[in-house]
C-alpha cells in the first residue's frame, strides 16, 4: 500500500508547468515541453495503471490532512478511465492550442500553458482521488486554475463570464458539496471511497440518503444539472482550446465523474437501487438532458450551442448514475469518453473555423463546407456520435444506458433518451447540413481555406477515434469490468 | 544550568519585550530600536516554541512569580490552551519584526520610529501577558498594558483621523477593560482570590449568587468590547484601517484572538462550562450574536471601497466564527475555535501584511488606487489571493479546516441553521474578496500611472511566510487539531 508514484503522477504536470513558464521566452521550446509532459503523463498512467483492470488496487497516503483522514490517492477503474480520457486528449489539445493561440495570436500565451498544466494536474489529482477530502481539494483547485483561463481575454466580457463561473462552482461546492462531505464523514464515520458505499448499516434513512445525495449532485456544479448549469455557457467567453479540452473533457467530466465515484463508492449503487435516493436526481437529470436540448436549438453562437449540447450530455452520465443499476454506471462511465471523443472534435472545429474564417455563428456557416472538408466532415461524424447512430462510437454508451434504465426499471427515461438523439440530431446535424448544403453567402470562401495543420490534424484524430470505438469498444468494457454484464 | 534557564522561560516570555522597550526609547535610533526589536520579538518566538514543546511533552507548566507561591502570589500557567496561542502572537510579532522594517520607513516620520517599536514591544508583553498569566488581576493589568500600547500604535497612523480611531479606541477599550475589572472585583469580592484557578475551586459554594451572575455578565461584555464582539464592534474599523500597516498586522493578528482567549479562559477555567452553559443561558446569547456577526459584517465588507477597512469587517465576521465554535461549549466546538484563533489569526496576518505592501506602493489601498496592479505587484497581489481564498473556506488552505471542524461542531448536534449561516457567510467572504482580486487584475491603471514595481523583498518574504504557513496548515492540519483538542480536553476537564 505504498504506491507513491500515484503521487508522482498527479504532481507530474504540475511541477512541469514550472518549466512551461521557464521555457515561456522560447515558444517553440515551451510547446515542445507541453506536448512531452501531456503524453509521458498519458504513457505514464496507461503503463502504471494496468493493474487496475486486473483488480489491483494501488493507494498512497502521503500524510494526514486531519486527524484520521488522509491525502490519500486511491486508482480504481473509473478513475483511470477519466484519467486516461484527460490525459490523452490534453495531448491532442496541447497540439491544437499551439496551432490556435498563435494563428490567432493570442496574448500571455505562456500564463495560457502554466495554467493548462495545473488544470490537468488538478483533474489527475480528482481521478486518482482515495477518500472525499483529497477529492474535495483538487475539485476546487480544478476551478482555480481555470479561473485564469477562462478569463483569458481579460476584458469585461471574460470578467462577468469569470464572475458566474466561479460564483456557480465555488457557491455549489462550499455551499453544498463542504457540508455533504462533513455530513457524511459524522454519519458513517468514514469518508473514504469503498466498494458497496459507506451507508450501508449507517440508519441514515430514504429521506436523509435521498437529501444527502441531493446535497452531493448539486454540490459538484462541474456536472451542470439545471438550475446550476449557468456557468458552463458563461465559461464560453475563453479561447477555444480552453473550452475544448476543459468544457468538453476535464472539467465537466470531473463533475460526472464525481457523480458516478459518488454513487459507487460512497453511496453504493444497490444502496441507492435498495432506497431510491437517487431517483429525484434522476429527475432532475431528466429535465437537465431535454430542457438544455431545448435552449441549445435556439442558440446561434457555435460555441453557446455547443455548450447547451454538453450540458444535456453530462445528464447521460448522471442519468447513469442515478438509475441505481450496474449496467447504467458502465454505460455512464462509457459516455465520459464517448461525450468527450465527439465533444472535443466539435469545440476544435468550432475554433478551427474561427481561426480560418473568424466566423462564430451557426448562421454564418452556410456553404462553408467546400472551403473546409475535413472539418465539417469531423463535425459530422462527431454529431453522429453524440446522437448515439451507428457506425459512432457514442452508441454504445447509449445503448448501456437504455440497458441499464430498463434493469432499474425506469422506462420512461428510454424514451427520455431516444427523444433527446432526435433533439441532438436536429441542433447539431444543421450544422454540417449548413456547411455542405446551403447556398454560400456572397462572401463564403469556395477555394480550399483549412485551419492550420496543428488545429486540423487532432480533430481529424479525435473524429476517427469515434468510428474506432464503435468498431473496437472492448477497451471500456474490459476496464469497467465490475459493471459489465457477465 | 539548562534546566534553570528552561523554567523561567515563562516570565522571560514577558520580562523580555518589557525591558527591550525602554531600551528602544534610550537607543533613540530608528534602525537600532528596529533592531531591538527585531532580536526580542524572535526570542520572545522561541521560547514559546520551547514552552509549546515543553507542555506537549510534560504537560501543564505552573510558574510562580517572585517566587510567590500561588494562591498568594502571581501564577503564570501555560496549559494546552495558552501555549498555542502564545506561539500565534509572537511568530506573528517575529514576522512582524522581517516586515515592518520598509513599511514604517514610508508610513512614519524617522524621529518617532523608536516609539513605534517601543508600543509594538510592549504591545506584545501585554498580549503574551494575557496569555500566560493564571491571575485574573493580572490578566487585566496586562490587558491595560497592551491596549494603551494599541492606542499609540493606532494614533501613529499617517492620516490625521488616526487620532481619531486611536481616541474611539481608547473610549470603547476602558470601558471593556473597566468591565473586565468590575467582574474580577466581584469575584474576588465572592470568593476572596485572584488566582484563576484558586477562583474556579471556591466559586461552586458561591455561585448561586447574583453577584457571582453579574460577574460573568460584567467579564463577557468587557472581553467581547476587546474584541469586538457584534453589535460591540464599532471601533474596530476605524482602528484597523488608519493604523500603521504594521500596526494593522499585529493588532489584527493577534489582539482580537488574545481577547478571545481571555474570555474562553475565564468561562471554562474560572467559571466552568456546566456553570455558564448550562445554568445560565451564554450559549444561545453568544451564538445568536456570532451569527448576526458573521452575517451583517460580511455583507457591510461587501461595500467597502477601502482594502483594509473591508479586511477590517471581514475580521469582524471571523470573530463571529470563533465564538459560536466555543458558545457550543463541546469538545468538537472549542477545537474549531482554537483552531480558527490561530488560522485567522495567519490569515488575516497575510492579508493586512499584503494590504500594507499596496499601501507601501501607493500610500492608498482604495479599491480605485490599487486598480490593475496585479501585474506590476504579482507577488503581493497573488499573496492576497490565496489568503483571501483561504477566508472562503477552499480546501489546502487553514480556513477550510477551520471551516471544516466547525461544521463538525454544529451539524453533530444537528444544528443545520448554523451550518446555513456558516456557508453562507463563507459566500459573502468570497464576494469581498472577489471584489479585490478583480480590481488588482481586471481594472486598468489609472491614466498616468508609470509602471511600478514590487514591493520591497523583506514585506514579501513575511506575507509569504504566512501564506505558505496557511497552505501547510490546510494539507497537514493534523497537529494544529491535535493540539485544539488538548486544548479542549483541559478546558472541559478542568470545568467545575
Amino acid at each position: 500500500m505504498n504506491e507513491t508514484w500515484l503521487a508522482w503522477l498527479v504532481a507530474f504536470p504540475a511541477l512541469m508547468s514550472v518549466a512551461v513558464a521557464a521555457c515561456g521566452r522560447w515558444p517553440n521550446l515551451r510547446e515542445t515541453v507541453s506536448v512531452a509532459t501531456a503524453v509521458l503523463l498519458f504513457a505514464g498512467i496507461a503503463w502504471l495503471g494496468g493493474p487496475v483492470v486486473d483488480g489491483a488496487r494501488p493507494s498512497v497516503t502521503l500524510l494526514e490532512v486531519l486527524p484520521g483522514i488522509g491525502l490519500t490517492f486511491t486508482l480504481e477503474p473509473l478513475g483511470l478511465l477519466f484519467a486516461l480520457v484527460a490525459s490523452g486528449l490534453w495531448s491532442l489539445t496541447t497540439i491544437y492550442a499551439a496551432g490556435y493561440m498563435r494563428g490567432n495570436a493570442e496574448h500571455a500565451q505562456t500564463r495560457f500553458f502554466v495554467f493548462f498544466a495545473l488544470a490537468i494536474s488538478a483533474a489527475i489529482g480528482i481521478a486518482f482521488a482515495g477518500n472525499l477530502v483529497t477529492l474535495f481539494i483538487f475539485y476546487e483547485m480544478l476551478t482555480l486554475s481555470t479561473y485564469p483561463l477562462v478569463t483569458h481575454h481579460g476584458d469585461t466580457e471574460s470578467r462577468n463570464g469569470g464572475r458566474v463561473y466561479l460564483g456557480i462552482l465555488l457557491t455549489t461546492s462550499i455551499g453544498f458539496f463542504l457540508p455533504a462531505i462533513v455530513i457524511t464523514y459524522l454519519v458513517s464515520g468514514s469518508v473514504t471511497f469503498t466498494d458497496g458505499g459507506l451507508f450501508a448499516d449507517a440508519g441514515l434513512g430514504v429521506l436523509g440518503a435521498g437529501a444527502l445525495y441531493m446535497l452531493f449532485l448539486y454540490g459538484t456544479g462541474k456536472a451542470a444539472l439545471m438550475p446550476f448549469h449557468r456557468w458552463l455557457p458563461a465559461a464560453m467567453v475563453a479561447p477555444t482550446p480552453v473550452s475544448a479540452l476543459l468544457h468538453a473533457v476535464a472539467v465537466v467530466k470531473a463533475g460526472v465523474f464525481i457523480v458516478l465515484k459518488l454513487s459507487v463508492y460512497v453511496f453504493g449503487v444497490d444502496y441507492l437501487a435498495a432506497t431510491g435516493a437517487s431517483v429525484p436526481m434522476m429527475w432532475v437529470a431528466t429535465i437537465t438532458v431535454l430542457g438544455a436540448s431545448l435552449i441549445a436549438m435556439t442558440r446561434d453562437n457555435l460555441k453557446a450551442r455547443l455548450a447547451y449540447s454538453t450540458v444535456s450530455q453530462l445528464s447521460y452520465i448522471v442519468l447513469g448514475a442515478t438509475m441505481a443499476s450496474k449496467l447504467g454506471i458502465l454505460g455512464g462511465g462509457m459516455h465520459i469518453a464517448m461525450h468527450a471523443f465527439a465533444k472535443i472534435t466539435l469545440f476544435f472545429c468550432a475554433g478551427a473555423i474561427y481561426t480560418a474564417t473568424h466566423r462564430k455563428h451557426v448562421s454564418e456557416l452556410d456553404g462553408l463546407g467546400y472551403a473546409m472538408p475535413i472539418t465539417f466532415s469531423a463535425f459530422f461524424i462527431a454529431s453522429v456520435s453524440l446522437a448515439g447512430i451507428p457506425p459512432m462510437g457514442g452508441i454504445w454508451s447509449k445503448w448501456y444506458l437504455m440497458e441499464g434504465a430498463a434493469d432499474g426499471g425506469h422506462n420512461a427515461i428510454i424514451l427520455v433518451l431516444a427523444i433527446s438523439s432526435l433533439l441532438n440530431i436536429v441542433y447539431l446535424l444543421e450544422i454540417p447540413t449548413r456547411a455542405f448544403f446551403y447556398n454560400p453567402r456572397p462572401d463564403t470562401p469556395r477555394h480550399w481555406q483549412e485551419a492550420p495543420l496543428a488545429c486540423v490534424i487532432p480533430l481529424s484524430i479525435t473524429a476517427a477515434a469515434s468510428i474506432v470505438w464503435f468498431l473496437y469498444p472492448l477497451p471500456f468494457l474490459q476496464l469497467l469490468a465490475p459493471w459489465a454484464p457477465q | 544550568m539548562i534546566t534553570q534557564f528552561l523554567e523561567q522561560l515563562p516570565a522571560l516570555v514577558i520580562v523580555l519585550p518589557l525591558m527591550a522597550a525602554p531600551v528602544c526609547v534610550l537607543l533613540h535610533r530608528a534602525t537600532l530600536a528596529w533592531l531591538v526589536y527585531l532580536i526580542t520579538a524572535w526570542a520572545c518566538f522561541a521560547i514559546a516554541f520551547l514552552l509549546f514543546v515543553q507542555v506537549k511533552v510534560g504537560g501543564p507548566i505552573s510558574y510562580a512569580m517572585g517566587g510567590w507561591p500561588p494562591p498568594f502570589g502571581i501564577e503564570l500557567r501555560l496549559d494546552a490552551l495558552n501555549v498555542v496561542v502564545l506561539l500565534l502572537v509572537t511568530g506573528i510579532g517575529a514576522l512582524c519584526s522581517v516586515y515592518a522594517k520598509a513599511s514604517v520607513a514610508v508610513e512614519i516620520a524617522r524621529e518617532r520610529v523608536y516609539l513605534f517599536y517601543a508600543a509594538l514591544l510592549l504591545c506584545l508583553c501585554g498580549l503574551a501577558g494575557i496569555t500566560v498569566t493564571g491571575d485574573a488581576f493580572n490578566l487585566f493589568v496586562f490587558l491595560e498594558i497592551s491596549s494603551l500600547a494599541s492606542y499609540g500604535l493606532i494614533a501613529m497612523g499617517t492620516k490625521r483621523r488616526a487620532l481619531l480611531s486611536a481616541f474611539q479606541y481608547l473610549i470603547m477599550g476602558t470601558i471593556g477593560g473597566t468591565f473586565l475589572l468590575i467582574g474580577i472585583g466581584f469575584l474576588y469580592m465572592m470568593t476572596g482570590s485572584l488566582n484563576m484557578a484558586d477562583i474556579a475551586q471556591r466559586l461552586p459554594a458561591v455561585a448561586h449568587t447574583r453577584t457571582v451572575e453579574a460577574g460573568l455578565a460584567f467579564i463577557v461584555v468587557g472581553a467581547s468590547l476587546k474584541f469586538a464582539l457584534f453589535p460591540l464592534h464599532v471601533w474596530l474599523p476605524n482602528a484597523y484601517t488608519f493604523a500603521p500597516s504594521t500596526a494593522s498586522v499585529f493588532i489584527a493578528a493577534t489582539s482580537t484572538k488574545v481577547a478571545l482567549y481571555a474570555l474562553i479562559r475565564f468561562l471554562f477555567t474560572v467559571f466552568g462550562a456546566a456553570y455558564a452553559f448550562d445554568r445560565l443561558p451564554l450559549g444561545e446569547v453568544l451564538i445568536v450574536l456570532s451569527v448576526a456577526a458573521m452575517l451583517s459584517a460580511s455583507l457591510a465588507a461587501i461595500f467597502q471601497t477601502d482594502v483594509k477597512r473591508l479586511l477590517a469587517w471581514s475580521s469582524i465576521a471571523q470573530i463571529g466564527y470563533i465564538v459560536m465554535g466555543f458558545a457550543l461549549a463541546s469538545p468538537a466546538g472549542i477545537t474549531a475555535s482554537v483552531a480558527h484563533i490561530v488560522n485567522h489569526g495567519i490569515i488575516k496576518g497575510a492579508l493586512f501584511m499584503a494590504a500594507g505592501a499596496l499601501f507601501w506602493r501607493m500610500r492608498s489601498v482604495s479599491l480605485n488606487d490599487i486598480a490593475g496592479l496585479g501585474r506590476s505587484m504579482p507577488w503581493t497581489s497573488a499573496a492576497f489571493v490565496v489568503a483571501g481564498l483561504s477566508l472562503v473556506g477552499v480546501p489546502a488552505t487553514g480556513g477550510f479546516i477551520s471551516k471544516w471542524l466547525l461544521l463538525e461542531a454544529v451539524i453533530a448536534p444537528g444544528r443545520y441553521w448554523l451550518a446555513a449561516a456558516i456557508l453562507v457567510s463563507s459566500l459573502l467572504a468570497l464576494i469581498y474578496i472577489w471584489r479585490v482580486v478583480e480590481a488588482l487584475y481586471f481594472r486598468a491603471a489609472p491614466e498616468g500611472r508609470v509602471a511600478l514595481g514590487e514591493a520591497p523583498l523583506s514585506m514579501r518574504l513575511a506575507t509569504w511566510t504566512l501564506v505558505l504557513a496557511n497552505i501547510a496548515l490546510g494539507i497537514y492540519a493534523t497537529p494544529l487539531v491535535q493540539a485544539a483538542e488538548r486544548a479542549a480536553t483541559s478546558l472541559l476537564g478542568s470545568g467545575a
